[in-house]
């Protein structure tokens, strides 16, 4: 799930568009150029690898390479080459499937810890939150390595589980099991990250409002209904849209488990494994970059979607 | 292990009475760090089984001759010591790579919460804009143009795509506007202090829990980088320790394969230590970090 920069981008706090404005100087401070001494240098190195890569990657997806004649402008046939593609669509609805089961289990799983913990009602509750949260240290390489070797039934708990029961329950590395395993990777690795937001976002509910639910007598449950769920809207639609590019990006933990899953995890798993192996396996680096493209718009259309609706219900 | 920063400013503090621990949500929640930490013991335990005994032995309890030492001697020697070699690019990637994020960011995001500087609103707009762009979206093209400019299969196609981090900014941003006072700056202006002067004699002071927060998910992102080594390098010189363990991993299969899954295991175990071992130490900071963060939504 994690690539090159999504944990690093994975925003802890709704940018600031969502909120009622984004974050000004005060209103004193001089209107000059001085402030751009600083951000300058951000914007230079930003203008490299970030715009300069989707200029030219929408610039390839326009031609094609022929064995005669060389690059052909070829105007949008990789487009439409891409939306009757097979290969891609498969790709596409398995990241969707992945996507709409993994992540509500995923955030579910990690609002209720963060509501654990802030709930008071846990002993040990320090450790607890540390505990959850120590695998998203932990390098997804490793994580997907650890857990081929546990799923493995030479070395592996799963074969030790299906030595135990006598025959074979656990069959992580099948046709119908492949994707659950993977989800439960990621699951793994991302719920404590996702808890320590949501569990910073409690933090920041004003103690009144909790000394006048408890006046108006109100329980456990209508606190966390009536205060904290609201309070963590905002948090919980920032986590979707990044658990949503997350999914979309999928490719650390199927191209690490391949070899260990032999025939069940093909070259264009997912759209991510599908451009990667047309531009460096399969010298199509102009059709790569139309993938990587199309793929780039989608999710950016789905998690704008997402923002709106969080938006909408957060006005009502 | 508490977040003292957290603790005491909470809601809790204020004259609540502590609720009666709950038995049921202490024991859903214990099953919930087994599950956690479940694959860490799995990995601690087996570094500390030859080759051999890892197979046909129960995952979770010790077995066989106790090869803790001795895998790990293997793993610093096998092929040359190319694993301290991964080592050492590593912690260059995230010295260089991580380091300049932040300094970028901070930069950047102070800036931007505390000057009206023309251009504001499109700077805001491109970089939210890259933050919904999926990274790996990037990565192909990235490779290309690196490649057009020589840059593949040099330490600069790892570093200088890492020192972008649209969400340092970001939180630099969102913390400066608070933790830096205008009228302090004004003052430094009046008492004729440079701007960059100022930055880095002042400001930089106010922002540190920010910036230890934004270091700290930098690190973290280039410790874990994958997918960017993964089509940027060739040479295994270069490699970090990511794409080295899949590497070694993949020596169990194909044609000549000659499995180290002990070397595997043991070198997964070395490189997951320091990195959280800095999680630990800092956890004040970012704790704290993270938290001022969502004060500000």
């Amino acid at each position: 799930m994690t690539t090159t920069t999504p944990v690093d981008v994975a925003a802890v706090t709704p940018p600031p568009s969502r909120a009622s404005g984004r974050p000004t100087a005060k209103a004193k401070a001089p209107r000059n150029w001085r402030g751009w001494i600083f951000v300058a240098p951000f914007m230079i190195v930003f203008l490299l690898v970030f715009l300069a890569p989707v200029a030219y990657s929408v610039y390839l997806s326009l031609f094609r390479h022929q064995l005669i004649g060389g690059d052909h402008f070829v105007w949008f046939q990789n487009y439409t080459q891409a939306f009757s593609d097979p290969k891609l669509r498969e790709g596409a609805v398995r990241v969707l499937v992945f996507l709409v089961i993994q992540v509500p289990i995923m955030l579910c799983l990690a609002l209720f810890a963060a509501l654990a913990i802030d709930s008071r009602r846990l002993l040990g509750s320090a450790f607890m939150r540390l505990g959850i949260f120590l695998p998203y240290a932990v390098p997804g390489v490793v994580a997907v390595l650890m857990w081929g070797f546990l799923y493995s039934d030479r070395m592996g708990l799963a074969g030790n589980v299906n030595d135990f029961l006598g025959h074979d329950v656990l069959k992580p590395f099948s046709q119908t099991w492949i994707l659950p395993s993977i989800g439960n990777i990621v699951t793994w690795e991302f719920v404590g990250y996702n808890m320590l937001i949501f569990y910073s976002a409690l933090r920041t509910i004003p103690g009144d409002l909790y000394e006048a639910a408890a006046l108006d007598g109100a329980g456990q449950f209508r606190i966390v209904r009536s205060i904290k769920l609201p309070a963590l809207r905002g948090a919980i639609v920032i986590a979707t849209i990044f658990s949503i590019i997350g999914s979309f990006q999928l490719f650390n933990e199927p191209n690490i488990l391949k070899p260990l899953a032999p025939g069940l995890i093909t070259t264009y798993y997912t759209p991510n494994m599908y451009a990667y192996n047309l531009s460096f396996f399969g010298q199509q680096v102009n059709y790569a970059a139309t993938v990587a493209i199309v793929m780039g718009v989608i999710t950016a259309v789905i998690a704008y979607v997402v923002q709106l609706r969080g938006n909408r219900q957060e006005q009502r | 292990m508490t977040a003292p920063a957290l603790d005491r400013t909470s809601h809790q503090a204020k004259g609540l009475m502590a609720p009666r621990k709950s038995p049921l949500l202490t024991i859903v929640m214990a099953l919930m760090v087994i599950y956690a930490l479940l694959p860490l013991a799995w990995l601690l335990i087996s570094s500390t089984k030859s080759q051999d005994s890892l197979f046909g032995s129960f995952g979770l309890w010790f077995s066989g001759p106790f090869s803790f030492f001795s895998n790990i001697k293997d793993t610093l020697t096998y092929d040359d010591s190319i694993f301290l070699r991964w080592f050492g690019n590593t912690l260059l990637y995230v010295v260089a790579g991580a380091g300049g994020a932040t300094l970028l960011a901070t930069l950047a995001g102070y800036g931007l919460a505390k000057y009206t500087l023309p251009g504001k609103r499109a700077v805001f707009a491109t970089v939210l804009g890259a933050i919904a762009v999926p990274g790996t979206a990037l990565a192909v093209p990235t490779f290309l143009l690196f490649s057009k400019m020589g840059l593949t299969n040099t330490i600069w196609a790892i570093i200088i795509p890492s020192l972008i981090s649209p969400f340092g900014l970001y939180l630099v941003w969102v913390y400066a506007v608070d933790a830096v006072p205008t009228e302090l700056l004004e003052a430094a202006r009046v008492d004729g202090a440079g701007e960059l002067r100022t930055f880095f004699t002042i400001s930089i002071k106010l922002l540190t829990p920010g910036i230890v927060t934004v270091a700290l998910f930098s690190v973290v992102a280039v410790w874990n980088n994958y997918f960017l080594p993964l089509i940027m390098l060739n040479d295994p010189k270069l490699f970090p320790l990511t794409i080295g363990l899949t590497q070694w991993n993949q020596q169990a299969t194909g044609v000549g394969s000659n499995p180290i899954f002990n070397l595997v295991i043991t070198g997964s175990l070395l490189t997951i230590i320091p990195i959280v071992v800095i999680f630990l130490l800092l956890q004040r900071f970012w704790q704290s970090g993270l938290s001022a963060g969502s004060v500000k939504q």
